[in-house]
């Protein structure tokens, strides 16, 4: 890559993220925000450096729960989404399910697994699952319905069976779709631990956040809300990185036209 | 010469019962082995339809219909087929996807897997044939349109099937490259004596290559003519401005309907 390629692509948002900061500091000084309200860019990494060992350990609970919730995500929605864009019986009768299932505000679920399985780690393992898992089974659903019939047609007067089918074409062919989903999964999988966490939890960034709130630690709580940012975003490149790896194909294929 | 394909006034419909649509009525044709047939007619006339229908695809709904002497009940697997658009899978190269259908196909389907490196030869091969050395490790969105369909027919072709069956194959190249193909496809029906099914709107297409040209009526589709292309072997594309194949042309022209 070039040297002006680079700049831009590593030296611009780092130069907005600082800028961004400055401006937060500067506003907090001129004003005189009082603590409680807003605190400063160096309040808040001063807490985070002062409180990084429950942080450091609050964050590796909200990073495991997310990453097991995204895992059965992955895995139930992969095969659901296979179930679903293999026959349209299946598809008629469970979609409609999925949707209504979908638009249930997850934060009202948080209670009930509580009341189920109690406080701690599996409500919020299971908030990330259930909040997650539904753009992969659309995503893989809709990548197998795009098969075009005449491929279809080619295969099938072969004599091949829908596996077949699915196997060569239906199932790569979806594959971009897939990883696609991924990165909004992976996301609102975070979003699910961490909102339950905050429901009602024993550990976890988010249950951190609503104890430094209850003390009225606010910088303590921004430190949280940074920790946050920074791992959704590292989840993020990491998935990003791993759907540029697996379906490079489908980027190829763009560049060129 | 052996009869290869027979219908005997077959019809075929979409759907059930009351409100099935008919897309073909009473079609009786004979197909000798080896010979190259063409199918044209105005657009919605049920030519793709007949491919499905020879194919196995779709069940007829009257009539008799019978390959090799055999009635035909479900999909054929010694077809090999090609379509307007090439639907070459973009994750796989040129060569391995004319491989595809020996991915399906038995006996190669089992020994796929200790002699691939056998079987993607052959594949090259195929495609060096159709004028595509060089290019058989390349991806499709590296080929141009000409390229990726005769990539297209190599895939219908590398299973060496009884009928090579085409529905409108040429139809979104450019003038120039279609008829590059057309000697493509001319050249490999000489060398290969593969039975061809070939459907198009396009007459000059189809009296260059076929040696029999159905006409068919709009839907539901019937055969209105028969007509054979008595123009003498190997041709040349120089043969499309005589007069004997403008009369032909000009013929068949005025069979179909005017609107």
């Amino acid at each position: 890559m070039e040297s002006r390629e680079l700049a831009i692509k590593f030296g611009a948002p780092a130069a907005f993220t600082v800028g961004l900061f400055v401006v937060w500091e500067a506003v907090c000084r001129l004003f005189e925000v009082p603590l409680t309200i807003l605190p400063a860019p160096s309040d808040v990494f001063a807490a985070l450096w002062q409180y990084r060992a429950p942080i450091v350990d609050n964050s590796f609970v909200t990073l495991w729960t997310t990453l097991a919730g995204f895992l059965i995500a992955t895995v139930f929605g992969l095969v659901l989404g296979i179930a679903v864009g293999w026959h349209r019986a299946l598809y008629a009768g469970i979609y409609p399910v999925l949707v209504g299932f979908n638009s249930i505000p997850k934060v009202a679920v948080v209670p009930v697994l509580i009341l189920w399985f109690g406080f701690g780690e599996i409500p919020a393992i299971l908030t990330a699952f259930l909040i997650s898992f539904f753009p992969i089974v659309v995503n893989v659903a809709t990548g197998l319905a795009t098969t075009e019939p005449e491929l279809e047609d080619v295969l099938r007067a072969l004599g091949a069976s829908k596996l077949d089918i699915m196997r060569k074409v239906g199932i790569p062919r979806s594959f971009p779709y897939f990883f696609g989903s991924l990165k909004v999964a992976i996301t609102l999988a975070f979003v699910g631990a961490v909102v339950s966490e905050t429901v009602g939890s024993n550990k976890g960034i988010g249950k951190l956040m609503l104890d430094a709130q209850a003390s009225f630690q606010v910088p303590i709580v921004f430190a949280g809300l940074i920790v946050l940012a920074v791992l959704g975003i590292l989840l993020y490149a990491i998935t990003a990185a791993v759907e540029k790896r697996f379906t490079g194909w489908a980027f190829r294929g763009q560049a060129a036209h | 010469m052996n009869e290869l394909i027979r219908l005997d006034r077959v019809s075929m419909a979409y759907g059930r019962a009351e409100q099935a649509v008919k897309a073909i009525e009473e079609v009786s044709i004979s197909v000798a082995a080896g010979e190259f047939f063409a199918v044209v007619g105005p657009s919605g006339c049920g030519k793709s339809s007949l491919m499905r229908l020879i194919s196995g695809l779709h069940p007829p709904l009257g009539g008799t219909l019978t390959v090799e002497g055999r009635p035909v009940t479900g999909p054929l697997k010694k077809v090999g087929m090609a379509f307007q658009n090439a639907n070459l899978l973009p994750w796989r190269t040129a060569a391995q996807n004319v491989l595809l259908p020996l991915e399906i196909v038995q006996p190669h389907r089992s020994r796929l897997r200790t002699e691939r490196a056998a079987y993607l030869d052959r594949a090259r091969r195929l495609l060096e044939s159709v004028g595509l050395a060089g290019f058989t490790e390349k991806f499709p969105w590296q080929l141009s349109g000409g390229m990726q369909q005769r990539t297209s027919i190599c895939r219908a072709l590398i299973h060496e099937p009884e009928i090579l069956m085409l529905d409108e194959p040429f139809g979104a190249l450019d003038a120039f490259t279609r008829e590059e193909l057309w000697c493509t496809l001319r050249d490999v029906q000489a060398r290969q004596k593969v039975t061809v099914m070939l459907v198009t709107h396009d007459l000059r297409e189809a009296v260059f290559l076929a040696d029999t040209v159905y006409v068919m009526s709009s839907r539901p589709g019937r055969i209105v003519k028969r007509c054979e292309v008595s123009l003498p072997r190997p041709r040349d594309l120089d043969v499309t401005y005589t007069q004997p194949f403008q009369d032909i042309v000009h013929e068949l022209r005025s069979l179909i309907g005017r609107h």
